[in-house]
């Protein structure tokens, strides 16, 4: 008997005229994704999607994670398919949902029929699956109200499917449907987080990284590959660009006023991310920054640094609080990796007293005392590019 | 481009010579040392050699010594076990602030046992004195553990005190001695010092990770951690990982003369220090009474990592505080409550026998770029 997943769309199905475009890619995404596990086949029909497994040693449960990290998908299930008949349906639940019923005390039976030539009502197929359960289980007894398990099971078009339970989806809707931005990600807890979340609002992703050679490491380098690679189980697979960032760090240490340290290097990083981003398709920014924060995270920190951007950036974490924060990090698994201790570029050369309501003509004038075109430009053209699967 | 390998102290290369017998004990004599044939008697005979290597470098038995997996293994058999057997004497430990975590941390987990545990502190040359040992061992004391030499300064403790203090303390405390960077380099008689328990790591004297010893006096007894089998007198059971022990024994057997090279370090240790103080900004952190296989010191404004990195790019490879703590602030040089700006840009070389003066020379070439080029913190 091959267990399948039925795939209910989310937000989806409320997308007007764009549904098409949504369902479409969707479907690609779950094809590529699963295509790692194994063989599947992945139609939709009836806003539904069934994702059939084509080889015999698949793991469902493979299959089950994967499907819940791919956005677009708000609850999916677990079923198996039947004939349309209903002596063959009632077996199947009874042989399929074993397990289930044995570990359960009450159960109820939901049917829905969209296939209306059915010869059975809703309420009819119900009474008779309940009963053959009844038989078969009888330590079960029956709860309408809150019942440990409730069997469905739906008569469509071309088969019967049986299930128990839905299984919760990733949400959101589905990754490059809205377009392609770019992250600045450092290595900390934050960034990953608003990666994701943003990747949740249909997203495509791309990643700028700045590393500072020797005052950052490899392993703060690799520290950031592997956060983004668990990003990607949810994302799909970006880029990843890495600045050499030493040049400028050391200018702004050496010319600037150091309480304006941070600001203007915040300002380097997003004039290389936007250029970056625009050279690559990319309409936004995605960063981590949560209000209040650190110094660099106040309102006045945040407009002297927007000043440079010619694009939109998005701070899905700005009214999110640190615990609200990691908690998202421990679910998405990056919490563990974050904290590792490795210094990033936004460590080093921490003023010991940041400016935290700087005035954008002080920090301009502070950044006027070094030639950054020239160093920007040069930064752009040495950037290295990793593929992030 | 040359390696210069300065961080002997966080591990070593492996000697030709035990690296040859890892690889003979893995394709040759390969038997089960507890199998009644032919072969595995041989693996046994094998086994039984190192462990007469281990003991005779220890002037001690070979009944007296278990192997294990390495020094954090020995020192939580050693803590765990020490304090189990004597609980009902009892229920005070004293250690010290700077211990290596291994026993810390095993020190820390007794404590949430409720056991009452006294760590005392360093002073500003990174030791403790008699004194403080003293008036912290009493009758209620079941568990004394010293480290022999601190894995971040040299630092010697005095080791030597501690059998005289805990029997006039009318204590029935056993004493273990965490000799992991002292073993194969100061000479250590368990015996004549009235240590109950040892411990030692192989891969710190160019033996292989994954091996070490743990010394128990024949008398002393300790609960075990694991169980399930007849090996190393049931204190460590499970099939001997004898590759690794058999190596280690040889690595042992290579060590050159204890006194001739301790003599050689020294020079190379007064060597590296007065080459360091013709750098302006650094300060030497390890006192002059440092076991002189480790230096630590600081080059005022450039961050530990900076500098580490910085010299990995020309081959040269020091450690920031100790290695097992990657980036963590030194829970050693706090305790001793050196200046954070110091302990900020703190390095440690630790030197072995393969290291020569002209490493050092390179080492202070590139400090000195360093220290011209890096932009530091203001």
């Amino acid at each position: 008997m091959k267990e399948i997943l039925l795939i209910k769309l989310g937000e989806i199905v409320l997308k007007g005229l764009n549904r098409k475009n949504f369902e479409d890619t969707l479907l690609r995404t779950l094809r590529r994704r699963l295509a790692k596990i194994g063989s599947f086949q992945v139609k939709a029909s009836q806003s539904t999607i069934t994702v059939k497994p084509m080889d015999d040693d698949i793991d469902m449960d493979d299959a089950v994670l994967c499907v819940s990290r791919v956005f677009g998908i708000a609850a999916f299930a677990r079923a198996c398919k039947a004939e349309k008949d209903l002596e063959k349906i009632k077996e199947q639940a009874g042989e399929y949902l074993r397990e289930t019923l044995e570990d359960a005390k009450t159960f109820k039976v939901e049917s829905k029929r969209s296939d209306k030539k059915f010869p059975y009502t809703s309420p009819e197929i119900s009474a008779e699956v309940g009963g053959y359960l009844l038989e078969k289980f009888p330590h079960l007894t029956v709860d309408v109200h809150d019942p440990d398990v409730i069997v469905t099971v739906e008569i469509r078009d071309f088969a019967a499917y049986i299930r128990a339970g839905l299984i919760r989806g990733a949400g959101g809707i589905p990754v490059g449907t809205g377009g392609k931005a770019c992250v600045l990600i450092s290595g900390g807890i934050d960034s990953p987080v608003a990666a994701y979340t943003m990747a949740k609002r249909g997203l495509e992703l791309m990643a700028v990284h700045f590393a500072s050679p020797p005052y950052t490491s490899e392993r703060a380098e690799e520290k950031v590959v592997e956060l983004l690679t668990r990003v990607a189980k949810y994302s799909g697979r970006m880029k990843m660009y890495t600045v050499p960032f030493t040049k400028i760090q050391e200018q702004i240490r050496e010319k600037c006023n150091e309480d304006y340290f941070t600001i203007i290097m915040r300002r380097f990083m997003m004039e290389i991310a936007q250029r970056l981003a625009a050279d690559k398709g990319a309409q936004a920014l995605i960063t981590g920054e949560s209000l209040g924060q650190v110094a660099s995270q106040t309102i006045g920190a945040i407009a002297c640094t927007d000043a440079v951007c010619r694009m939109p950036v998005f701070r899905p974490l700005l009214g999110m609080d640190k615990e609200e924060i990691i908690e998202i990090s421990r679910k998405i698994d990056t919490f563990e990796v974050s904290i590792q201790p490795f210094e990033d570029c936004c460590t080093v050369f921490t003023p010991k007293h940041p400016r935290t309501k700087p005035m954008l003509e002080n920090v301009i004038a502070e950044e006027n005392k070094i030639d950054s075109l020239p160093l920007i430009e040069e930064a752009v053209q040495n950037v290295k590019v990793r593929d992030i699967v | 481009m040359r390696e210069i390998y300065l961080d002997n102290s966080a591990t070593t290369m492996v000697c030709p010579q035990a690296a040859q017998k890892a690889l003979k004990m893995m394709t040759e004599n390969y038997g089960n040392p507890s199998s009644l044939h032919s072969k595995g008697f041989e693996a046994q005979k094998e086994l039984e050699a190192a462990r007469s290597a281990a003991a005779e470098i220890l002037n001690a038995e070979p009944s007296e010594i278990i192997f294990t997996s390495g020094g954090t293994e020995s020192n939580n058999t050693a803590v765990f076990g020490a304090a189990e057997a004597l609980s009902r004497r009892g229920n005070k430990i004293v250690t010290t602030a700077f211990e290596h975590s291994s026993v810390i941390e095993a020190v820390q987990r007794l404590e949430s046992r409720g056991f009452e545990a006294v760590y005392l502190k360093p002073d500003k040359n990174g030791t403790v004195s008699r004194e403080a040992i003293e008036e912290a061992v009493d009758k209620n004391t079941v568990l004394v553990s010293i480290m022999a030499v601190n894995n971040e300064t040299g630092a010697m403790l005095p080791i030597e005190a501690v059998r005289r203090i805990i029997d006039r303390a009318g204590s029935p405390a056993l004493f273990h001695v965490d000799a992991v960077q002292a073993f194969g380099k100061i000479p250590l008689r368990p015996k004549k010092l009235g240590i109950d328990l040892l411990s030692a790591s192989s891969h710190k004297i160019h033996g292989p990770k994954g091996a070490g010893i743990l010394y128990i006096r024949r008398g002393a007894r300790i609960v075990p951690l694991h169980y399930g089998g007849e090996q190393e007198k049931k204190i460590r059971p499970g099939t001997e990982p004898i590759p690794l022990i058999c190596a280690m024994g040889e690595a042992i057997k290579s060590l050159p003369d204890m006194k001739t090279e301790l003599e050689d370090m020294k020079k190379l240790n007064a060597y590296c220090r007065s080459r360091l103080s013709e750098i302006e900004n650094v300060h030497i952190n390890s006192d002059e009474s440092c076991l002189p296989y480790i230096i630590n010191f600081s080059v005022r404004g450039i961050r530990s990592e900076t500098m580490l990195h910085y010299l990995a790019e020309k081959g040269i490879f020091v450690s920031s505080g100790s290695a097992c703590a990657k980036g963590k602030k030194s829970h050693v040089l706090e305790a001793m409550e050196l200046d954070a700006a110091l302990a900020d840009s703190a390095l440690r070389v630790s030197f072995s026998r393969y290291n020569t003066r002209e490493d050092i020379d390179e080492l202070i070439k590139e400090l000195v770029n360093a220290d011209n080029t890096l932009a530091r913190s203001k």
